[in-house]
């Protein structure tokens, strides 16, 4: 503060004046590589994509020049027997009605429960409610697929069983059945569906509902009619990415949804799903460069394309929800 | 709110009849989950002997246990954490830290994001594809892998990397490695702007600010995210199926190249099979994997506390 440098500050001031500064050369030199090294490691994951669609698409096109198979065949064929019978038919709407089938069933289970559970947590619930909540929707959302397959196998169906046996007399689900895997994939999307729905109300600015209590609505009137209409963008995104992860959705439909291709929407029959087939394949001893191989591959292609748009949408209505609010 | 008007009776009565929705809706999960946990002890708990943890696999049910695919799992999934944790952070801090508004870097930022819904058993094929076979371009026609190194050793290669741990942590990788950047994106955007501001105004380049400010003030919560993407990894069966593990192995791994099963692969074998004996075997390895997903959980919720106590104080 004083006018007069003290003695100290003066020998500060004359080592800085004596010592070389520190040449910056190096120190760029070095902000230059670390930033070449990160960019590289953001391309890894643009090189990811680039293999998958790659290696899809290339095999997919060896699968197709097959003398067995024809693209109208496989697009548009109502027939998948690629193990079985003399002549192999690579039709692929099969796979996709039992996928769609299963995953039809765990939305319908999942979208309505989920959705109304955010509801309560974000609107109804007292603080610790949802402080014991949260954390068990968290273990639901970390059990392995796997887990929810056996939980299916060995609960759902059985349960399913003797409710109509009960009920009509007779089991009506076999063993193997849609009902039962699609109801273990509901379970495994309602965390997914709950949390990000939950985010998306409580983003709901507050004016919104103090306006709305003010006009006499009761807390339905708000929560029903304001707050989520508000946050429809933000719902549809959780919607779409939770029948995201219902389609590529493999162990559960591996253990409990059976290996019988067939063109149904009958959610008590037995039905394979295009990730069961890949399982069928790759566990048994298919040859590495079969038809069977390949057929995997092309499966794997419709999968990726159909779960890609999906991602694409509700990453977009995220996006637009995002844009909206925040 | 169009429509006749109600009364208010009938707007009280439609306000209680949504809360006991809402509250049936609620305890479905809790209900799921309960029975769940309920039926795996029941069925499980009789088989938690000690030779469960001491014996490889076995085709008489009495005899079966879970060392194999329990060493597995930990070496694919350390494995797998050692790869992507690095890669993951770098790419967060690349996109976070030092990416310009670009196309490339919107590309990269929105390529993450789609990447994050690819169904994990398209990994798995990719995995079998360019880590267990590297497209057919390397070893031998007949099979033989190109060896480099010497093999007893423990730092050697064997290409292409057929059913190694290796080739399984690289396809787990690419699994998780959307959700770390993702997390650690988050943590980094948390750290507060001040923080920054404050190193720049010193003289601090960028890469100093971030590795001696940004970071360690992130690391935690970066942390968290990498024990959940762990949890993951762990619970994975379908991506290292389609590489072709073998189920049957008497001997646990020793090295990057040595074969490996994991459990969940085991739950699955166990729980195909049609003799009850090997469902009661599921249903214990299922217990012993819940645990270490919920000790995970545990860990992950205790980091969190105290990160909240540090930023509080």
């Amino acid at each position: 503060m004083s006018a007069v440098p003290s003695s100290q500050g003066q020998r500060v001031l004359e080592a800085a004046r004596c010592g070389s500064p520190r040449p910056t050369t190096l120190r760029d030199a070095r902000e230059r590589v670390v930033r070449g090294l990160l960019l590289l490691a953001a391309v890894f994951s643009v090189l990811t994509t680039t293999t998958i669609v790659g290696t899809l698409a290339w095999e997919t096109f060896h699968f197709i020049r097959l003398p067995e198979v024809t693209l109208s065949d496989f697009l548009l064929g109502t027939t998948w027997s690629p193990l079985l019978g003399a002549e192999k038919h690579f039709g692929i709407w099969p796979l996709v009605c039992g996928t769609l089938l299963v995953s039809a069933v765990g939305a319908a289970f999942a979208l309505p429960v989920g959705l109304i559970t955010a509801v309560y947590l974000s609107e109804y619930a007292p603080p610790r409610v949802r402080a014991t909540l949260k954390p068990v929707l968290e273990v639901l959302a970390g059990v392995p697929t796997v887990v929810y397959g056996f939980f299916a196998l060995m609960v759902i169906t059985p349960a399913l069983q003797s409710l109509c046996t009960w009920a009509f007399g007779r089991p009506v689900f076999p063993g193997y059945n849609a009902t039962g895997a699609g109801l273990a994939v509901g379970v495994m999307i309602l965390p997914i569906v709950t949390s990000l729905s939950e985010d998306a109300l409580r983003a709901v600015p507050r004016g919104l509902r103090e306006g709305a209590h003010a006009l006499g609505g009761t807390r339905f009137d708000v929560s029903v009619r304001v707050v989520v209409p508000a946050a429809l963008s933000g719902i549809m995104a959780s919607f779409f990415l939770a029948i995201t992860r219902a389609i590529g959705e493999t162990m559960i439909v591996a253990l409990a949804a059976g290996g019988l291709a067939q063109l149904t929407f009958n959610p008590a029959s037995e039905t394979q799903t295009m990730t069961a087939y890949m399982v069928q394949i790759f566990l048994g001893d298919a040859p590495a460069f079969g038809v069977e191989n390949l057929s995997s591959y092309a499966v794997a292609s419709v999968l990726f394309v159909i779960t890609l748009a999906l991602t694409m949408v509700g990453n977009l209505l995220l996006r637009m929800f995002r844009e909206e609010y925040e | 709110m169009t429509g006749r008007p109600r009364t208010t009776a009938a707007r009280v009565l439609q306000n209680r009849l949504f809360l006991a929705a809402c509250l049936a809706c609620t305890s479905l999960a809790v209900l799921a989950l309960a029975v769940l946990l309920i039926s795996v002890l029941v069925q499980g708990v009789p088989g938690l002997r000690w030779n469960f943890f001491s014996e490889y696999a076995s085709r008489k049910p009495d005899r079966a246990g879970i060392l194999a695919p329990l060493s597995g799992s930990v070496w694919v999934c350390t494995t797998c954490m050692l790869l992507s944790l690095p890669l993951g952070v770098a790419t967060a801090v690349y996109l976070e830290e030092f990416a310009r508004r670009t196309r490339l870097n919107r590309f990269i930022e929105l390529n993450v994001r789609n990447l994050a819904g690819v169904p994990s058993i398209v990994y798995g094929i990719i995995g079998l594809t360019a880590f267990s076979r590297m497209f057919g371009l390397v070893g031998s026609a007949d099979g033989t892998p190109l060896v480099l190194g010497d093999p007893e050793s423990f730092l050697h290669l064997e290409l292409p990397f057929g059913q190694s741990v290796l080739a399984g942590g690289l396809t787990l990788m690419l699994v998780i490695l959307p959700i770390v950047i993702i997390a650690s994106q988050e943590a980094l955007r948390a750290v507060p702007r001040g923080l920054r501001q404050a190193s720049e105004a010193l003289g601090a380049t960028r890469w100093q600010t971030t590795w001696q400010v940004t970071l360690p003030a992130a690391a935690p919560t970066i942390l968290t995210g990498a024990i959940l993407a762990m949890s993951r990894a762990i619970g994975e069966a379908a991506p290292l199926l389609v590489l072709g593990i073998p189920l049957f192995i008497a001997s646990t791994p020793e090295s990057l190249m040595d074969q490996f099963t994991v459990l969940p692969f085991q739950i699955y074998s166990w729980a195909s099979r049609p003799q009850g004996a090997f469902h009661d075997l599921a249903a214990s390895g299922i217990i012993v994997l819940l645990a270490v997903l919920l000790s995970f959980n545990a860990l992950a919720i205790y980091l969190r506390i105290r990160l909240q106590r540090s930023t509080a104080s």
